[in-house]
């Protein structure tokens, strides 16, 4: 059984400008000890997913399931959300540096964590329970650095320290939410390792928010590629790197450096995502795709398998066989795309030519 | 170590800023020729000769430098001097008159603090709810009412109703603490509001502000992600870090504040400094007028002291040095 399954998840924030429109009915499941890979582009929705599943989005409605251990988190109440938060569901959040208190020592605020969580803790045991998690997340001489202020941790070790906390109470799953996007190169990659070594020893799930596919490269097992509010794509890490379908995928494959699919050239993703009040109609992703066609323009694809023996989903109006990055898949796009041209637009052009007295 | 290092240094500091007030105010007094005080104490059908004859018992007939190393060395000895026109030693004067300035600064700052802080708290944590907008309201009324209009407000609507309806709790002029704190309280409640009100207004809206800063920040994310309660995430995490600069505002204020207390205990009768520093400014009473202002520096120099010493204990990241 899946210990995270959330089904047909809608999330929006009415504003003044108009209602924002940041999850539009998104399913995934995530299994214990797996790795989940979210990624996409800032504004995809990414983050108010995974915040939406612990309560951390005030003003928002909240459609859909997310079964939770056999609970549906979005029904519970907030006291009951707060017992889960931190001891079943820890987060560990992008910028380790604003994320830390700047004013309580790096020991008090891991103590704090414990014993929110377990009342009959003791002070010293909380204590003691810090230093502990200091030295398993690698920090050197931790029955002293658990006095230390933030601001005299270095970056890295900073999210060693909320890592800390995230295990303080040995949850079932963590959200990492950009957990190396404020690193340096080298360190990204020792909390990468940090965190996949840990998750063995404690078969904990991972929920990896990433706008970076190398990162999911690194430590995914399954990959969910959002784009304004949705999945554009869901399968297994080999099934987005090796059998992408959706342009967009493709797109972010291109766009990572010195990958095998950016031969010589980086091929950026032209255009913005879409504001997430006003969407485009049909495909949201139609304004930018380079595979357009005349569908795509009215009508949105639904996240449809395009693999019968796996669970391979794509929401796009390719031909199923179109998947992968090679010259015969994009081949068969390229036909797709002509095809698919001699739809409604070809019809209008030649109704236009029928009738000259029209145009 | 480093803390007394800092205290011998501030303290070396303050004694440098005081002395340097101390012989501004010295020397700027003879901007003006001495005739004049001279006039004032003789009065003003004088003859020239009475007037020489004042001078030369005050000393002012002297060379100013003269004058000025005397002054200092009584000043070394913690001299204040005596008054040109009742002869009073100034320490005696200052001994009499800063119990009621005192009562009347540190009951203000506690009210005020009080109540800006409580109600900028409750406004910031339910902001653009009916409270916020409400309390926004009130504190436009209290920053626009000058301290002489809500002490006369309190005189009419509090202090005469009560009293005539045979309530004599609330009293003005002056009770010290020793006559008993329900006399003191009574005697200073009605000044204390008066002075608290503006100020109360002004930290209101600086609590607001700083809290709703700080509660949108990513480490009270963390906190809530935590599984905090939200009591909790509010004032262990949200209030402790706004506090900071409030800190250093109150030390502004307090340094500034005996200054600003004259018209409260004009208002009220209460024979304290402000009003015996304004009547010797009017009197061009030298010696008084230097002691006061020593006074006010002292309160400046020591208020700044305390506030860097509350920093570094509230903000790890700041050290003294």
């Amino acid at each position: 059984m899946a210990l995270l399954e959330v089904e047909d998840l809608t999330v929006s924030f009415p504003t003044a400008d108009g209602v924002v429109k940041a999850v539009r009915g998104v399913s995934f499941r995530v299994e214990p000890g797996q790795t989940l890979g979210i990624v996409g582009e800032s504004g995809s929705g990414k983050t108010v997913l995974t915040q939406t599943l612990i309560g951390l989005t005030p003003g928002a409605d909240i459609n859909g399931k997310a079964v939770f251990d056999g609970t549906d988190l979005l029904q519970l109440s907030e006291a009951q959300l707060r017992r889960i938060r931190g001891a079943r569901i820890s987060v560990i959040f992008q910028d380790p540096l604003t994320s830390l208190h700047p004013l309580y020592r790096v020991g008090w605020q891991i103590a704090e964590m414990v014993r929110a969580h377990e009342a009959s803790a003791s002070r010293k045991e909380a204590r003691d329970r810090a230093v502990d998690l200091l030295g398993r997340v690698g920090i050197p001489r931790p029955e002293q650095r658990v006095h230390d202020y933030p601001h005299q941790f270095s970056g890295g070790m900073r999210q060693r320290a909320m890592i800390a906390m995230a295990l303080a109470l040995a949850p079932k799953m963590i959200i990492a939410d950009e957990p190396t996007t404020a690193l340096d190169a080298t360190v990204q990659a020792q909390i990468l390792d940090l965190l996949l070594q840990l998750q063995e020893e404690s078969d904990t799930a991972l929920i990896m928010i990433t706008h970076d596919l190398g990162v999911v490269a690194d430590i995914a097992d399954d990959v969910m590629v959002m784009y304004a509010g949705r999945a554009a794509e869901k399968g297994t890490k080999h099934q987005i790197f090796y059998e992408s379908h959706h342009p967009y995928t493709k797109g972010l494959l291109e766009s990572i450096p010195n990958s095998s699919v950016a031969a010589d050239r980086l091929r950026p993703i032209p255009g913005q995502p879409p504001s997430l009040i006003n969407l485009p109609a049909g495909c949201k992703f139609h304004p930018r795709c380079g595979y357009v066609l005349d569908r795509c323009v009215c009508a949105e694809p639904e996240l449809v398998r395009i693999d019968a023996v796996a669970d391979h989903g794509s929401a796009c109006w390719l031909p199923a066989e179109a998947a992968g990055v090679g010259a015969s898949a994009e081949k068969l796009r390229e036909q797709a795309v002509r095809e698919g041209r001699r739809g409604a637009a070809v019809e209008v052009a030649e109704a236009i030519a029928a009738s000259p007295e029209v145009a | 170590m480093t803390l007394a290092w800092f205290l011998i240094r501030r303290v070396l500091t303050g004694i440098v800023v005081l002395w340097a007030v101390a012989s501004g105010t010295f020397f700027l007094f003879f901007a003006r020729p001495v005739q004049t005080v001279a006039h004032q104490l003789a009065g003003r059908t004088a003859t020239p000769a009475v007037i020489q004859n004042v001078i030369n018992q005050l000393g002012l007939n002297q060379p100013i430098m003269t004058q000025y190393w005397h002054f200092l060395g009584r000043l070394l000895h913690g001299n204040l001097g005596y008054s040109f026109f009742t002869q009073e030693s100034v320490n005696t004067m200052i001994k009499q008159d800063l119990p009621p300035t005192a009562s009347l600064v540190v009951g203000g700052v506690i009210l005020w603090l009080i109540a800006g802080l409580g109600v900028g708290i409750l406004s910031a944590t339910r902001a653009r709810s009916l409270f916020d907008r409400g309390s926004t309201v009130l504190v436009l009324i209290g920053l626009s009412m000058p301290v002489f209009v809500v002490g006369e407000l309190l005189i009419v609507a509090v202090f005469v109703p009560l009293n005539q309806h045979g309530l004599t709790w609330i009293q003005t002029q002056y009770a010290g603490p020793s006559q008993g704190l329900g006399a003191w309280s009574g005697h200073m409640l009605l000044p204390w509001i008066s002075l608290a009100v503006v100020q109360a207004a002004i930290y209101t809206r600086l609590m607001r502000g700083q809290l709703l800063t700080t509660l949108g920040e990513d480490y009270i994310r963390t906190a809530r992600a935590k599984g905090l309660s939200e009591r909790r995430v509010i004032f262990t995490h949200g209030v402790r870090a706004a506090l900071t600069p409030v800190v250093s505002q109150l030390g502004i204020d307090i340094g500034q504040l005996l200054g600003g207390v004259v018209v409260i205990e004009v208002v009220f009768g209460l024979q304290g400094l402000g009003q015996v520093a304004v009547a010797a400014i009017y009197q061009d009473d030298l010696p008084v007028i230097i002691g006061f202002v020593l006074v006010a520096a002292a309160f400046v120099v020591v208020a700044n002291i305390v506030v860097d010493l509350v920093y570094t204990v509230l903000d790890p990241r700041v050290r003294i040095a």
